[in-house]
């Protein structure tokens, strides 16, 4: 509409003032992680130090709530990319009775709110007599990274041609070859990139967690009980500046994967 | 050329049990999408609906109100006990409050949405792409413990009113009715605010993914035919992003429905729906009254996504 | 000798479409066989069934006499050249060239030099190391050639195999597939919509309409004497005629009439122009004959009656072909 290619002013300012709102809360979240005030969320800081770096390092609590949270979301990451990779190349590649169902059966998870996968599995367990576990948090949480995974893989699928795989066989490749050579190539990035999202994604859960953890403390919960009574505001402090930087990277990562992928995974058109 | 390829029409199969197995699979295409989707049909078919059915049914069960235990016959107790007014009034605000926010978060989210996908080029774009993926995926809690920080009294927000004094607006603002409170932190303007912040990324991405879509021959047709702008605005863009919008509307209403942190944290001490449902089941004890709490967002949801696949809403996923 | 294809009622039918319906065909060995026809027609459809990426529903087909159905692609010595060339795009030309040899377990230096030599025969020597997208439309086609030629295949099936090049490419592509099958003495099957390729390029010429095969011939004879209404009118847009006012057979049945066939003539029948479009070499008339339409091409050096102007014309009946079929 505009034949040149600069913005209206007013679209700039509302665009950047969106950006500013996104981005200054997490901005806030690393200067406090260097604030000398522990005992209120005074602005500005009146002074900064390094110290609550270390005295998070030293604490056992922290850190095993944090190993807890990397392995769940390392088993439930696994369980996605499985299931979800299954169901996106079906999906995908063919057309069959209750596809539309399961298309829908995959985001609903995401779709309801978290609430109710918790506390229908909370249910389901007690129900079943099943004891709260590692096991019983990675269900939770896998249930709702297939759709992460899946997402990525459909569209991957979507855009790679299906007569690359015609020509492959079509050229004496088998089925096993053919998934080795021409299909795994070309969805590696997207399985890559869909993986780090729902690692992030479980890494980060808390409101399901609640409904299945038990006593467990995961990170998340960790957090969720200093947010509720505050004890430790330093601590908590450095805690959120890892927790960003931990979901973050993966993220990045995943930007990078996925935009090259938009290139190399097309077919030839 | 290779002399190593024989000259018959068709070669031998393959031994060995996974290549018969494998060309037994090819050969039997349905039997292949079968066992493609038999995993994830048994997980979220069983385990995930399962659990919600059962759900479900624990709301047609009542609790009795001497012992406090649940009993196992149907009636229709527990959904009168959901219409009681206090209750109706939990449901009302919750709504109403997802409403607001799914509102106030598509018209946030299009310019932004706009920007990134008509001007911003190269490195802008990657900005603007990392800063709606940064706070998307930065975690949920951090996000909430970064408005506590935000709208405490001894906070930034209050400090920027002070040194602008402007304080006497923040509490004049805070002063009116309902929506006002005693602090920012404690007041429902603070929790729409908190919510419109976590969801709003939910709601930049598919906008945007909608409006990358749109080829820019379209508008240029509409500009060629005489549309003002405005018009091309109006008639040819905002219909075309429509269901990007009505994608993002069902991520920023559905999670508000069913949070109980935000308004745990930041808000006052009246309950919404999330919260409902954790007490009842959780210190209340009565699973029945909490399933009927959730049969709400079911219900409500089920609705949405099935008017937004009208719309063809999911493609824009 | 064996046919290298034959297929025997054979029917593919997709839910309630028959996408190919009861088809019988055979192709002879060394020959250069193209299936013609609309899109739906179901000439994609029997390629693939060729390939093996489809499975009749119903029927037998066999590759050099040797029963195919249920042998899956990969054990099928057939192979086929894409419409869209389904370059594997994370490979360069001359992993992409050498991946059939790969799959059987060739060593690298022997696919490699084999992979260089289908290069060179399709004159793409020294483009090895290129990436499928670094190149032009009609090299990708040339890659997607060699691919398909290093099987060393006893049939090679082309899906359009031009359909994505400008006319002027097409042409040269044309002549070098016809040269190329000549020179290997391959069976090569052709699928294309385009009447003038399937005439000028192929021995015989199947023409497909609704999942059938409407006629089976020689070009000359699909075009001179078409059995249907439907390839009269596919094949070069014949006038459709009833039998009696083109002056042969009887009422009720219906003949075919060539364009070109049509001449001015002071002492022919009296028709009306409707319409009239210089063409460079031709002028071509629509004519309006006692009711029926018709049209003529009027070499341009002869003058032409103008639109509303009274046209003398006749025909050598010879020339008119009577339908066997009327549908």
């Amino acid at each position: 509409m505009h034949s040149d290619n600069r913005s209206p002013l007013a679209l700039k300012l509302a665009a950047f003032g969106g950006l500013f709102f996104l981005l200054a809360p997490i901005a806030l979240i690393f200067l406090y992680a260097f604030s000398t005030e522990e005992k209120s969320f005074q602005w500005p800081p009146p002074g900064y130090t390094l110290k609550w770096i270390g005295v998070t390092l030293g604490r056992a609590d922290v850190w095993e709530a944090m190993a807890l949270s990397v392995k769940v979301a390392a088993i439930s990451t696994i369980l996605a990319l499985i299931l979800g990779t299954l169901t996106a190349a079906a999906v995908a590649r063919s057309k069959f009775f209750g596809r539309e169902t399961i298309s829908l059966l995959v985001i609903l998870p995401i779709a309801l709110p978290g609430i109710i996968t918790g506390i229908s599995l909370r249910s389901a367990f007690s129900l079943l007599d099943i004891p709260f576990s590692t096991w019983t948090i990675v269900l939770g949480h896998a249930t709702f990274c297939i759709v992460i995974v899946y997402n990525n893989a459909v569209a991957r699928f979507r855009r790679t041609s299906g007569a690359l795989i015609d020509a492959a066989m079509d050229l004496g490749a088998d089925g096993v070859q053919t998934f080795r050579l021409v299909i795994l190539p070309n969805i590696a990035t997207a399985l890559l990139a869909g993986g780090m999202l729902a690692f992030a994604l479980s890494f980060d859960e808390v409101i399901v967690t609640t409904f299945t953890a038990g006593n467990q403390t995961t990170l998340p919960i960790w957090m969720l009980e200093e947010l509720v009574r505050p004890r430790q505001r330093p601590v908590t402090n450095v805690v959120a500046m890892a927790v960003v930087l931990v979901t973050v990277l993966p993220i990045l990562a995943a930007y990078y994967l996925t935009k090259d992928g938009e290139h190399t995974a097309g077919s030839d058109k | 050329m290779s002399d190593l390829s024989s000259n018959a029409a068709l070669f031998a199969p393959r031994s060995g049990p996974l290549a018969r197995a494998v060309d037994w699979i090819i050969r039997h295409p349905r039997m292949f999408v079968f066992l493609l989707v038999l995993p994830i049909t048994l997980w979220l078919g069983i385990v995930y609906i399962g659990a919600l059915i059962a759900l479900l049914i624990q709301s047609f069960f009542s609790i009795d109100e001497f012992s406090g235990v649940v009993v196992h016959e149907f009636t229709l107790k527990t959904y009168g006990e959901l219409l009681r007014p206090y209750n109706l009034d939990i449901i009302l605000r919750t709504v109403a409050m997802a409403a607001s926010v799914t509102i106030a978060a598509a018209i946030l989210a299009f310019p932004i949405a706009y920007f990134a996908a008509r001007y911003a080029k190269g490195k802008w774009k990657a900005l603007f792409y990392v800063g709606v993926m940064l706070p998307l995926w930065s975690s949920y809690l951090v996000k909430v413990y970064a408005w506590k920080l935000v709208l405490a009294k001894e906070g930034i927000l209050n400090w920027i009113f002070a040194k602008l004094h402007l304080t006497w607006l923040l509490d004049g603002f805070l002063s009116l009715p309902v929506i006002g409170g005693n602090s920012l932190s404690v007041s429902y303007i603070g929790t729409f605010l908190v919510f419109l912040y976590i969801w709003l990324p939910y709601m930049i991405i598919p906008v945007q993914a909608a409006l990358e879509r749109v080829s820019k021959d379209l508008t240029e047709a509409a500009s060629d035919l005489g549309a003002t702008p405005r018009q091309n605005f109006r008639m040819v863009l905002l219909p075309l992003a429509l269901p990007g919008v009505v994608a993002g509307s069902i991520f920023t209403f559905s999670l508000t429905l069913g949070d109980y942190i935000v308004p745990q944290i930041v808000g006052n001490s009246r309950l919404f729906i999330g919260q409902a449902v954790y007490t009842q089941q959780g210190t209340a004890g009565n699973i029945p009254l909490a399933a009927a709490f959730t049969v709400v967002p079911i219900v409500i949801m089920g609705i949405y996504l099935w008017g937004a696949r009208k719309m063809g809403a999911f493609d824009a996923l | 000798m064996t046919d290298a294809v034959t297929f025997q009622g054979v029917s593919r039918h997709f839910g309630p479409v028959k996408a190919v319906d009861a088809v019988d065909l055979s192709i002879r060995d060394g020959e250069f066989f193209a299936m013609l026809g609309p899109s739906g027609s179901g000439k994609t459809t029997c390629l693939r069934l060729i390939a093996g990426f489809e499975q009749p529903t119903a029927g037998h087909i066999a590759i050099f006499g040797e029963r195919a159905e249920g042998v899956p692609p990969y054990l099928r010595n057939v192979n086929t050249v894409f419409q869209n060339y389904a370059l594997f795009p994370h490979m360069n030309v001359r992993e992409n060239v050498a991946f059939g040899l790969r799959v059987k377990g060739v060593g690298k230096a022997e696919r490699h030099r084999a992979a260089e030599e289908a290069l060179e025969l399709v004159e793409l020597g020294g483009y090895g190391h290129r990436r499928a997208g670094e190149l032009s439309g009609g090299q990708r086609q040339r890659v997607a050639l060699a691919r398909a030629l290093i099987n060393k295949p006893r049939v090679v099936l082309l899906d359009e195999p031009l359909g994505a090049l400008d006319l002027k490419l097409r042409e040269q592509m044309q002549e070098e597939l016809r040269k190329l099958q000549r020179a290997l003495g391959l069976t090569f099957v052709f699928v294309t919509h385009d009447q003038d390729e399937a005439l000028s390029m192929a021995d015989r010429v199947a023409v497909f309409a609704e999942g059938k095969i409407q006629q089976i011939g020689t070009s000359e004879d699909i075009y001179r004497c078409p059995n249907t209404r439907f390839v009269a009118d596919f094949v070069g847009s014949s006038n459709v005629l009833p039998a009696d006012l083109a002056g042969v057979g009887r009422a009720g049945q219906w003949a075919s009439l060539r364009p070109e066939d049509v001449v001015l003539d002071p002492a022919g029948r009296e028709a009306t122009v409707t319409g009239r479009f210089f063409h460079g070499r031709v002028t071509k008339l629509s004519l309006d004959l006692a009711g029926q339409s018709l049209t003529a091409l009027i070499p341009a050096r002869e003058d032409t009656p103008d639109v509303g102007e009274a046209a003398r014309i006749s025909w050598d009946p010879a020339r008119v072909h009577l339908m066997e079929r009327e549908a």
